[in-house]
């Protein structure tokens, strides 16, 4: 039973929102390595442009719910996601097109284009905050657990209760769809393949007769759906506030960067590696231990090898580490 | 001369602009984003020298301001003696650990050849190392923040002169560019970019949450001053005398005697604090004037030439046989060095060390803002810049305002988008910095003031 309690225990407190954190880093570490792949710069403007896609998914949500339509049980943030990926491909085809079209056309180099990204991430940052203003949004509504850790405890007699917030699994389930569709587009499709090779070699592509400007426009759409998808998953999750997803944008290159940059695989795989050792390394083991160990040997501390406050720390740490010591990232990504 | 009209010109228009500010608004604002300008100066030139110097981008000028911050805190408090007797052995046993294992890492770095086995050596060095600290310094740290937990609860400084800490944050800097450097450097630029910046972060989390060494988010307050205090100034004789000297004129068209003395009154708190904000702005403007004889030195010196060199070939002068992996090292020590004093002069401005109100946007990506705007590479464009987006960050609010009353004037107060605008003034800061760097990136790529070298 004990054994039982603790895996129960590991699971609600470790497993589930790692999973789920795992899974927002995921969509915004591949935006960010496609834009690195394909367009060749680290684009800063990351966090920000997620902040925007969620403030319009939030200004539909708003809407939807004065018209009085909702989707019973559903968040009615999912209707309105698709219109915001509508805007937001917009508003990411007009930036290429005042932006960032000039510096690539003269085959400015990757650092002047990050510079670029800086100033994007400015502007992009004071139309989120003018529009919506600083401050916490919450925007979650429908139900919000799937099973409630009271009717865990009740139903299975264990001392642990399982609690499943209807928005992890939404998180959980939307990204493993939205990732299949992308890995199944980019490896299957005629543009998906001519997207690689463009990143491949570039020269090559062209030579083969493929078109720059198709590529990167279907790129800038790919990562219009990811920032705005990956942003309202984890605005629904938590809660929408401008800064935090600013401060989003290091977890997200730090799982870019330790999955091998450039390789949508790996960001994937890199965003869970960040988020299970971020809630690994902070989280409190003494209850744990409680269950496992027999009475004699339980443990007087809380058994944390880091306090949470060293959450980022630890991402962060782990990047350092992977630089240091396999510079293209677990998976092979473009080499330095 | 008419070769540097231009530079002149620049900063005529900016000067001006500051003594429009304290006719306008108030001397008191005027000096303060003075003094605020030229500490962004210092930062600029810290940066500049990376950037425009060798071509090496930084982007955890947030950490080693903090660190600069954090050498104001620790040289000037005083030790607070409790909390050394309650935990200070502890602290100091873990301070050996720590030079022991780097002691017994450079020796097997030095040693073994590189392999596997070395590699995982090393790493459970580390990790066991961290451990046994983190359990040996556990107690000292808890009855260390005990002690008075409202009012100290760390373990103090060494209650010095403030004005060493620049000094000494120079050297925290410094130290820690020469850690990251030997980490990151030989990374490709949007790597390092990337790499520094969450190094920063690290940074900034140690700060924060070690409450024993820097009382982390519950901020030291009340730090001593090079400068005089207001209230002792308004009860000084000779400055009350010099108030009313300078006020004459206004003082003598009062001709009752009570007004008068409430008329200097209010003269003298108002003289006091832009008195005190002068003697500010002098120490400031000293370090800026030496910082910029130095780095004009250093720009015209065979170093920099060297350094130009490296920045516009790397390959090339290896070929000449110059230590391209030194010299970066160098250059990233001391340009972040710079970027430590101006942390330490920012501590001392405010009189208090605030974790919590170090971000990323406010002290790395403004900073790059303002070296880009300026002219990357030339020391009088880069404190140019400093002004200038200083005094956009801090004037953004007033011109957009007014830009919204003009533009919306027929529109009714009671308007719902117009209240919205007004509310949101603030942010437009953000937007006019982002359109401010785009504009120049795309129409002025060298910065108001480009760099240009003459050879003598």
């Amino acid at each position: 039973m004990d054994i039982l309690n603790a895996i129960i225990l590991l699971l609600n407190y470790i497993f589930i929102p790692a999973l789920t954190y795992g899974s927002q880093l995921a969509l915004g570490a591949i935006f960010v390595t496609l834009i690195y792949g394909i367009l060749r710069f680290a684009n800063f403007a990351t966090g920000d442009m997620m902040s925007f896609g969620t403030m319009v998914t939030i200004l539909f949500t708003w809407y939807f719910q004065s018209l009085g339509i909702s989707l019973g049980i559903l968040p009615t943030a999912l209707l309105a996601i698709p219109f915001a990926i509508i805007f937001m491909i917009l508003y990411m085809l007009s930036i290429d097109k005042f932006v960032f079209k000039y510096y690539r056309t003269n085959k400015s180099p990757p650092v002047q284009l990050a510079m670029v990204s800086i100033g994007v991430m400015f502007v992009t940052q004071a139309v989120v905050r003018i529009i919506i203003g600083p401050s916490d949004r919450r925007f979650f509504d429908g139900e919000k657990f799937i099973i409630k850790a009271r009717e865990f405890k009740e139903m299975t007699g264990l001392n642990e209760g399982l609690a499943l917030k209807s928005t992890q699994v939404l998180t959980i389930f939307v990204t493993i769809v939205l990732v299949s569709l992308l890995f199944w587009f980019l490896n299957k499709t005629k543009t998906g393949k001519s997207m690689k090779a463009y990143s491949d070699n570039e020269d090559l592509a062209l030579l083969s007769g493929i078109d720059p400007k198709k590529i990167v426009m279907i790129t800038w759409i790919i990562a219009g759906i990811l920032a705005t998808i990956g942003g309202a998953l984890y605005g629904l999750d938590k809660s929408f506030k401008p800064f935090t997803y600013f401060n989003n944008m290091l977890p997200i290159f730090a799982a870019a960067i330790v999955g091998g940059i450039g390789n949508p695989f790996g960001a994937f795989l890199g965003g869970y590696v960040i988020a299970f050792s971020e809630i690994f390394l902070t989280y409190a083991y003494k209850k744990f231990l409680i269950y496992i160990l027999p009475a004699s040997m339980e443990p007087e501390s809380l058994v944390q090898l880091l306090s949470t406050d060293y959450k980022f720390a630890v991402s962060f740490s782990i990047l350092v580490i992977v630089l240091l010591y396999r510079p293209s990232g677990i998976f092979k990504g473009k080499v330095l | 001369m008419r070769k540097n009209l231009n530079v002149i010109a620049a900063y005529s228009i900016m000067m001006g602009l500051i003594i429009l500010v304290g006719i306008f608004q108030s001397w008191n604002i005027a000096l303060s984003i003075f003094n605020l300008c030229l500490i962004s100066a210092v930062m600029t030139m810290g940066a500049n020298i990376q950037w425009g110097y060798a071509g090496l981008i930084n982007f955890g000028i947030m950490g080693y301001t903090a660190l600069g911050g954090l050498a104001a805190v620790l040289i000037s408090v005083d030790p607070v003696q409790e909390a050394w007797s309650a935990g200070g052995f502890d602290i100091l046993m873990s301070l050996w650990l720590i030079i022991v294992m780097v002691l017994v890492i450079r020796f097997i770095l030095k040693r073994f050849e590189k392999s596997k086995i070395r590699t995982y050596s090393i790493a459970t060095i580390i990790i066991s190392g961290i451990l046994l600290i983190r359990f040996s310094a556990e107690p000292g740290i808890e009855a260390i923040e005990a002690v008075d937990p409202a009012k100290t609860g760390f373990l103090g400084g060494f209650g010095l002169p403030i004005i060493f800490s620049w000094i000494v944050g120079a050297f925290f800097a410094g130290g820690l560019a020469f850690i990251v450097g030997k980490v990151a450097l030989g990374l490709r630029a949007d790597y390092l970019a990337i790499a520094t910046l969450l190094i920063s972060e690290i940074v900034i989390a140690i700060i924060k949450h070690e409450d024993w060494l820097t009382r982390g988010v519950k901020n030291v307050i009340g730090l001593k001053r090079p400068a005089p205090y207001e209230v002792d100034l308004q009860t000084t004789d000779w400055f009350i005398n010099l108030v009313e000297k300078f006020n004459s004129g206004k003082l003598e068209i009062i001709s009752n005697l009570s007004d008068r003395q409430v008329v200097l009154n209010q003269l003298v708190i108002e003289g006091s604090s832009v008195f005190v904000k002068l003697c500010y702005s002098g120490l400031f403007l000293t370090v800026v004037i030496i910082l910029l004889i130095l780095t004009q030195k250093a720009l015209y010196s065979p170093w920099g030439r060297m350094m130009r060199a490296i920045r516009d070939n790397e390959e090339a002068a290896n070929a000449m046989g110059k230590n391209v992996v030194k010299q970066h090292l160098l250059i990233f020590i001391l340009g972040s060095a710079i970027v430590g004093i101006a942390g330490a002069m920012l501590v001392t401005q405010d009189g208090l060390f605030t974790p919590g109100s170090y971000r990323p946007m406010r002290y790395t990506f403004l900073i790059w803002v303002m070296v880009i705007v300026g002219g990357s590479g030339n020391n009088f464009g880069a404190i140019l810049g400093g002004f200038v987006v200083w005094f956009l960050w801090i004037e953004a609010a007033p011109i957009a305002l007014f830009l919204i009353n003009f533009f919306t004037a027929g529109i009714p107060e009671t308007n719902a988008l117009k209240a919205h605008l007004i509310e949101s003034v603030p942010y437009f800061r953000f937007l006019m910095m982002g359109l401010g760097l785009l504009l120049i990136m795309r129409y002025r790529p060298k910065g108001i003031l480009p760099e240009k070298i003459e050879i003598k």
